[in-house]
């Protein structure tokens, strides 16, 4: 064995042994270092004249080398063990909770009144609002409803103190007013809209609360029939409830701004003991629930809005909104729905993330 | 409107079951409400005898009967009615039958020892009465065994319609009778109107107020017995929940009910002189028939003799006019009085009859005639007595209307074609005359002509809400039925559907929606709050005249006070940190504001193997949220200036507005104020805000394409300061100031620590912000960056601040 051979497996048993990085640094400065044996060796090799650097030369660049690898290799292994080792050390217990963060949700009323406008723009409806302080002539006598009718006696709306020279002003009691300021509103028919908001009555009890949602539709154009209003509100509720065995019962009925009038009642099937909308309502499990108003809109009220009636008709309808939000999912006190109760609020709410779209289904 | 099957039937033949009857009934438009079989509650109760009668053995007061109940074998029952005697005949309930008042079921038992089977009932037990003294005692021929409901004439559904108020002509059993015949459910019979034949001049009554009562018809019917009402017409008053009072009384109702015609019934002997219907006087009192004293005034009718108003006419009789038991003598009205007085007269006195009802709709005012001599001649057929001529006081609006009605527009309205015949048969099954021709094809040299029709429709006196065309186009769509109308879809517009939301529609979702996403949750609060909650933050513009309650009087003009109370009700139920929002509008006299709140109570970080203790909100949480949801309503929230100045909801100290410009408010937020909070039952510190959708300016929509921009292509380069400031420089206006020095370079600067405390003079801080330059085409020179450097600290010094050395 020369005397390079016996030094390169001296020190490659030494890196081999080393078990700190520092240790490895000293082994490294005492062969690489300045002054150290490897490099002691090189510079030897400087004042060589070419042959005899040919002959001795190879052997130091060996040496060179593998020192050089080993050191790496050594190094790379110390630093892999001494991260394991600090790995293990951080373990921690990974079923700790982690925070969850608050929870928020929006109400069942907004997000019905959300889908509602997606289902309706897909008819070609826009959504149109009104001042829910209104005067009695855009609430009542612009509707057909006359001074005597029993809706404006003072049980059932919400009125403000008379003021000398003004109009009565109120507290609307649904969203019908909206129909007469869209069509007064200067732009001429044709008109489709829909038109969501609250809407208050002197009441209170399990199911009525003084204040409460309402949406109204109105389509006013050439030729539309009570065919159309029969086959909107089918459309409607079909995409609403996303059921295709939406069953709808039309009974004629009265109200002032419509005629002629229509109640249009929707089937159900009782499925353990809970009211499920679809099915024929005459079915023996089943019955009908009373869910909208309509009827064409009534020739003196399009008169009323500065219309033609001669040239213009069309169809309105209302429904609760609060109570399409009960159907649809299942709360059963209207209550609720204004106590700011942040259990029912989780419940019943809905995630940010839940905005209707007809491509996932207007329903969540 | 109730009445029983075989009421229905006295008008209509029909051979129709009462399934098919209530669908029909729904189907044109008298919606069933409820049907009830009394018959069905009755099951199992059967006519029974008492055999024999013996004192029971163990108690004085039951005895022990045989009873038999017509199976030939006698059951022994025991019972404690003080009439039970041998030889009765009685309501015997058997072995499992169920006690209508009380829902037991009978069994067989032993009482004080002694075996009993089944019961002997009294009428309350069986809510035929109120009689509980005794068992009830039936007529001895009664036919023992048979079902007791069957034999006195209960198993007779009663049917409970709703009459919409267009519907006068339905709130007689007659009417729905004559509008199931036109429905094609059978014949409606026809009316007998007796002729009768009267002995004397007529009473003396007259109008003095044609406005309100134009027609007061009327008869005296003189020696007359009062008593009770026959069998037949007291059974059809009590089956529909009306209480028989004597024969004079009944006829009244049972005429209202039948025909949709209120009358009324004076005892002679009370009245003094004529009766004259007339406007009130101010001032006057009427004792009505329920008891109570009713003032009228000037707008109101009533019926008055010489001496005293008897009746508010139309609505409710005197107390002390009416027939009793003792009359002899009557007087029968029979009037018209206007729909329109009649509701204001009755909403004023918050005053409903059944009189009334029909009235405020409009009875038919073309049968006075006819519906005094129906009512004249019952009274004496029942009572006896001769009757007078009749005295027809004035004249009832009497006079058909007419319509021109196309049967053509039943398409174009409904969008049903029905063949104008049948549109013929249903309008004159109803009554309406029919005139003229329909369209008719004529042929011209073999070519089809279409020849154009109209008829002249002669409504009927008694349909008061007919008048015009679609008024007919909706009678015959109701009776062929609105199932026949064939579902049309609405015209659709080329391509997918068009976007319909507004500019706000879209704010409000995106705001709604942000906050959702941030941790709170959505609550919808009252309009309106209490008069002191509404003083409490600012005052309200709008109370109302008429309040379900004190707590909801004033529209609010804040959100805060329905959010604080929704808070503090979650508190009450043990909630430990409170994020709620709310969505909707603040009431002004300048319009209602659209605006968004949020209160943020008890723990922002609940205690925590992580975070320690609990913490709570801060008025920074609060800003947090403001800066948020305004960027959400697309706010220019980089533009904005912090202002004080919020409203005295919040901590003087620890809140602020949000401003574009010193005017536009576009939000407020903070701490609240701690006496607020006490206000609504509230600890500790709950934090605020406000934010006034309206105020923030519209973006103007330019298009989808976004401005050119390409990243930089150098880094940019970040430079820390520390400046000491007097107290009084705000942060921001010093970023602001910093910000300005090279608007060219400093692409940000951001504040990110404050300091005061040992180096920092009294009355100054330390505020270190970081200074963000992004360099251009080329990276800034050393003079460049020490340039500048110098424009940021000379910027500082304008506020009084220096370098922190």
């Amino acid at each position: 064995m020369t005397e390079i051979s016996a030094l390169k497996a001296g020190l490659i048993a030494d890196i081999a042994a080393a078990d700190t990085l520092d240790a490895l640094e000293a082994l490294r400065v005492g062969a690489l270092g300045k002054s150290g044996v490897v490099t002691g060796l090189l510079k030897t090799l400087g004042p060589m004249s070419p042959e005899e650097r040919m002959d001795k030369g190879p052997p130091i660049q060996d040496l060179r080398e593998s020192v050089t690898t080993a050191l790496a290799d050594r190094k790379a292994a110390l630093e892999q063990a001494a991260l394991d080792a600090r790995l293990a050390s951080e373990k921690v217990d990974m079923t700790l909770p982690a925070d969850a963060g608050a929870f928020g949700s929006v109400h069942p009323v907004s997000q019905v009144m959300d889908e509602l406008a997606e289902i309706f723009a897909d008819l070609g409806f826009s959504v149109a609002t009104g001042p829910e302080i209104e005067d009695d002539w855009h609430n009542f006598t612009a509707l057909n409803i006359p001074e005597t009718h029993p809706a404006r006696a003072m049980h059932d709306t919400f009125y403000f103190p008379d003021e000398e020279g003004q109009k009565r002003m109120l507290l609307r009691t649904h969203t019908s007013p909206v129909q007469i300021r869209t069509m007064m509103n200067g732009t001429p028919p044709p008109i489709r809209i829909i038109a969501p908001g609250r809407v208050y009555r002197s009441d209170s009890d399990a199911t009525h609360t003084p204040m409460f949602h309402q949406i109204e539709g109105l389509v006013i154009d050439k030729g539309i029939t009570l065919g159309h209003l029969k086959w909107t509100l089918e459309t409607f509720l079909k995409a609403f409830f996303e059921r295709e065995d939406i069953v709808l019962r039309l009974r004629p009925s009265y109200f002032p701004f419509t005629e002629p009038s229509v109640e249009v009642d929707v089937g159900y099937t009782l499925a353990n003991g809970q009211r499920v909308i679809g099915g024929d309502g005459d079915a023996a499990d089943g019955g009908w629930l009373e869910v909208l108003g309509s009827g064409m809109v009534n020739r003196k009220v399009i008169a009323a809005c500065g219309l033609d009636p001669d040239e213009w008709q069309g169809f309105a309808f209302g429904t609760g909104v609060d109570r399409l939000a009960m159907l649809k999912y299942g709360m059963n006190d209207l209550r609720a729905f204004f106590d700011g109760d942040l259990r029912w609020l989780k419940h019943y709410g809905f995630s940010a993330l839940d905005v209707p779209t007809l491509s996932g289904g207007v329903g969540a | 409107m109730k009445f029983t099957l075989s009421w229905l039937k006295t008008h209509l033949k029909t051979d129709a079951d009462l399934a098919t009857i209530l669908k029909r009934l729904n189907a044109i438009g008298l919606e069933v409400e409820g049907v009830e079989n009394p018959a069905e509650k009755l099951a199992g109760f059967k006519i029974a005898q008492v055999l024999t009668a013996e004192r029971h053995p163990q108690a004085d007061k039951l005895q022990v009967l045989s009873v038999d109940h017509g199976d030939g074998n006698p059951l022994q029952v025991v019972c404690g009615a003080p009439n039970a005697r041998a030889g009765l005949v009685g309501v015997f309930g058997v072995e499992g039958a169920v006690v209508p008042s009380n829902g037991m079921v009978l069994k067989k038992t032993a009482i004080r020892g002694v075996e009993s089977n089944g019961m002997m009932c009294s009428t309350r037990e069986l809510e035929l009465g109120d009689d509980h003294d005794g068992i009830i005692e039936l007529d001895a021929a009664a036919p023992v065994g048979q079902v007791y409901a069957d034999w006195a004439g209960l198993n007779d559904p009663v049917i409970d319609v709703s009459v919409t108020p267009n519907r006068q002509d339905c709130m007689g059993v007659r009417g729905i009778a004559r509008d199931l015949a036109a429905a094609g459910l059978g014949t409606l019979n026809a009316i007998i109107v007796p002729e009768i034949a009267g002995v004397g001049p007529g009473p003396d009554v007259r109008t003095d107020d044609v406005d309100g009562c134009p027609a007061f018809f009327a008869r005296t019917v003189r020696g007359v017995t009062n008593g009770a009402s026959p069998e037949w017409m007291s059974k059809r008053l009590k089956a529909i929940g009306q209480k028989p009072i004597s024969a004079l009384v009944d006829i009244t109702n049972y005429i209202m009910f039948d025909l949709g015609r209120p009358l009324h019934v004076y005892d002679m002997a009370s009245l003094k002189g004529g009766l004259v219907a007339r406007k009130g006087k101010p001032g006057e009192q009427v004792l009505a028939l329920n008891g109570k004293s009713y003032t009228v005034d000037e707008m109101m009718t009533v019926i008055a003799d010489d001496e005293a108003v008897h009746d508010i006419g139309g609505i409710m009789g005197g107390e002390h006019s009416g027939a009793q038991d003792g009359t002899t003598d009557v007087l029968i009205e029979c009037a018209y009085f206007t729909p329109e007085r009649i509701a204001v007269t009755g909403q004023k006195l918050t005053l409903t009859s059944d009189a009334r009802g029909r009235f405020e709709r409009g009875v038919d005012p073309a049968f006075l005639d006819d519906g005094l001599s129906i009512a004249t001649s019952l009274v004496v057929s029942l009572c006896g007595g001769t009757p007078s001529e009749a005295t027809r006081a004035g004249t009832p609006p009497a006079t058909p209307r007419t319509v021109v009605y196309a049967p053509d527009q039943c398409l174009a309205l409904a969008g049903v074609h029905v063949p104008a015949d049948e549109q013929k048969r249903i309008l004159e099954s109803l009554g309406f005359g029919v005139d003229g021709e329909a369209s008719r094809v004529e042929y011209e040299d073999g070519m089809p002509v279409m020849v154009p029709g109209s008829w002249t429709i002669i409504v009927p006196t008694w349909r008061r809400d007919v008048d015009g065309w679609p008024d007919i186009v909706e009678e015959v769509v109701r009776i062929v039925g609105l199932d026949q109308v064939p579902s049309t879809p609405l015209p659709r517009g080329p391509g997918v559907a068009r976007p319909t939301a507004t500019p706000e529609q879209l704010v409000e979702r995106r705001v709604r929606r942000t906050a959702a996403a941030r941790g709170m949750a959505e609550a919808i609060n009252w309009s309106f709050i209490a008069e002191k909650e509404a003083a409490a933050v600012g005052g309200g513009d709008w109370t109302l005249a008429n309040p379900i309650s004190e707590e909801l009087k004033v529209m609010r003009p804040s959100l805060l006070p329905g959010l604080l109370s929704a808070t503090k009700r979650n508190v009450d139920r043990s909630a430990t940190s409170v994020r709620l929002f709310e969505l909707g509008r603040r009431y002004f006299k300048q319009g209602e504001r659209a605006t968004v709140g949020f209160v943020l109570a008890g723990e922002k970080v609940a205690r925590g193997w992580q975070a320690g203790k609990a913490q709570g909100f801060d008025a920074f949480d609060a800003k947090a949220e403001v800066v948020a949801l305004l960027a959400a309503a697309g706010a220019p929230v980089g533009n904005l200036q912090n202002f004080g100045e919020a409203s005295a909801a919040y901590h003087p100290g620890q809140s602020g507005t949000l401003r574009l410009g010193p005017k536009a408010v576009l939000a407020e937020y903070g701490v609240l104020h701690p006496s607020l909070a006490k206000q609504f039952g509230l600890t500790g510190t709950v934090v605020a805000g406000e934010i006034f959708l309206d105020a923030i300016p519209g973006k103007r929509k330019s298009g989808f394409m976004r401005a050119p921009y390409a990243p930089p292509a150098l880094q940019a380069v970040k430079r820390d300061f520390a400046f000491v400031v007097p107290d009084m420089v705000e942060a921001d206006v010093l970023v602001r100031g910093v910000k300005s020095a090279d608007k060219k370079s400093i692409v940000d600067v951001r504040l990110f620590d404050v300091f005061v405390g040992p180096g920092v003079e009294d009355g100054f801080k330390s505020l270190a912000i970081e200074v963000t330059l992004q360099p251009g085409e080329k990276s800034f020179s050393q003079e460049e960056l020490e340039a500048i450097s110098a424009a940021v600290v000379k910027a500082a010094q304008k506020l009084g601040g220096s370098l922190r050395g």
